[in-house]
């Protein structure tokens, strides 16, 4: 049962950050040369807001469904650490500087964010 | 499957379907993970942190080894699903918010060392993959 409800929150945020980086962010941003990898960074603070808010739901259902599956795939170390890698190997490096600042600053705030409203 | 149909871009439906797939995998693993190596509520969250180191060395060889003839469907089912839901921004954001939150000088030691070390470690686990997946 625990692991059909992860299953079930992944399927929909892993697909659901798909749409937000190619379909949301992409469309919003194109024409600009080598932005900023702004849609992983969108669902990293969303998610981490998300689950900063889950941190007051004591209920094992949702914590496994929201937290565990969904907040869990919407959010990405993986792609972050690529694109972060990819702008420093070609050249941007104050660019990749900033990609982590800003994922690691606004992240850790919404985290704190949804935290305090949680408790 | 014939060539035409290798050629031709998998349109949105089945992308969005592998990734579903792949993320499943992916999240269920970490899941079991999280659930082998249990963290005490002010300890060091090793768990998460191996997740993402070796998502980020996997992502690393993976997009080395990609090129245009690739399947179209194995980015978006390895890349994004895969390792996309096996590796966790908001727990590892998370985690260090209640670090943060034990408030005592030794925790805040430790979110600062997990903060700062898994996202050294990740960027460094990444090259490292690409290293690895080189053609040579």
């Amino acid at each position: 049962m625990s692991a059909l409800l992860v299953a079930l929150g992944a399927a929909i945020g892993a697909p659901l950050r798909f749409l937000a980086d190619k379909h949301l962010v992409g469309r919003l941003l194109r024409g600009s040369q080598q932005p900023l990898p702004w849609g992983t960074f969108a669902v990293n603070v969303a998610g981490s807001f998300v689950l900063g808010l889950m941190t007051g739901v004591a209920d094992q259902t949702w914590t496994l469904l929201i937290g565990v599956g969904f907040c869990g795939a919407f959010t990405t170390y993986s792609t972050f650490a690529a694109e972060t890698t990819a702008l420093a190997g070609s050249g941007l490096r104050i660019k990749a500087l900033l990609n982590v600042i800003l994922n690691l600053g606004i992240g850790l705030f919404a985290a704190l964010a949804g935290a305090a409203i949680a408790t | 499957m014939s060539e035409a149909q290798t050629l031709r871009p998998p349109g949105l439906p089945r992308v969005l379907g592998v990734i579903a797939l792949g993320g499943i995998a992916g999240s269920l693993a970490r899941y079991g993970l999280a659930a082998a190596i249990p963290h005490s509520p002010g300890g060091f969250p090793w768990a998460t942190f191996l997740t993402n180191v070796a998502g980020c060395l996997a992502i690393g060889v993976l997009f080395a080894r990609l090129t245009p003839q690739s399947h179209p469907l194995l980015r978006p089912f390895l890349g994004t699903g895969v390792l996309g839901g096996f590796t966790t921004f908001s727990t590892y954001a998370v985690d260090t918010e209640k670090l943060m939150h034990v408030q005592t000088h030794a925790h805040l030691f430790v979110a600062f060392v997990y903060f700062f070390g898994t996202v050294a470690t990740a960027l460094l686990a990444a090259t490292v993959g690409a290293w690895l997946g080189r053609r040579r």
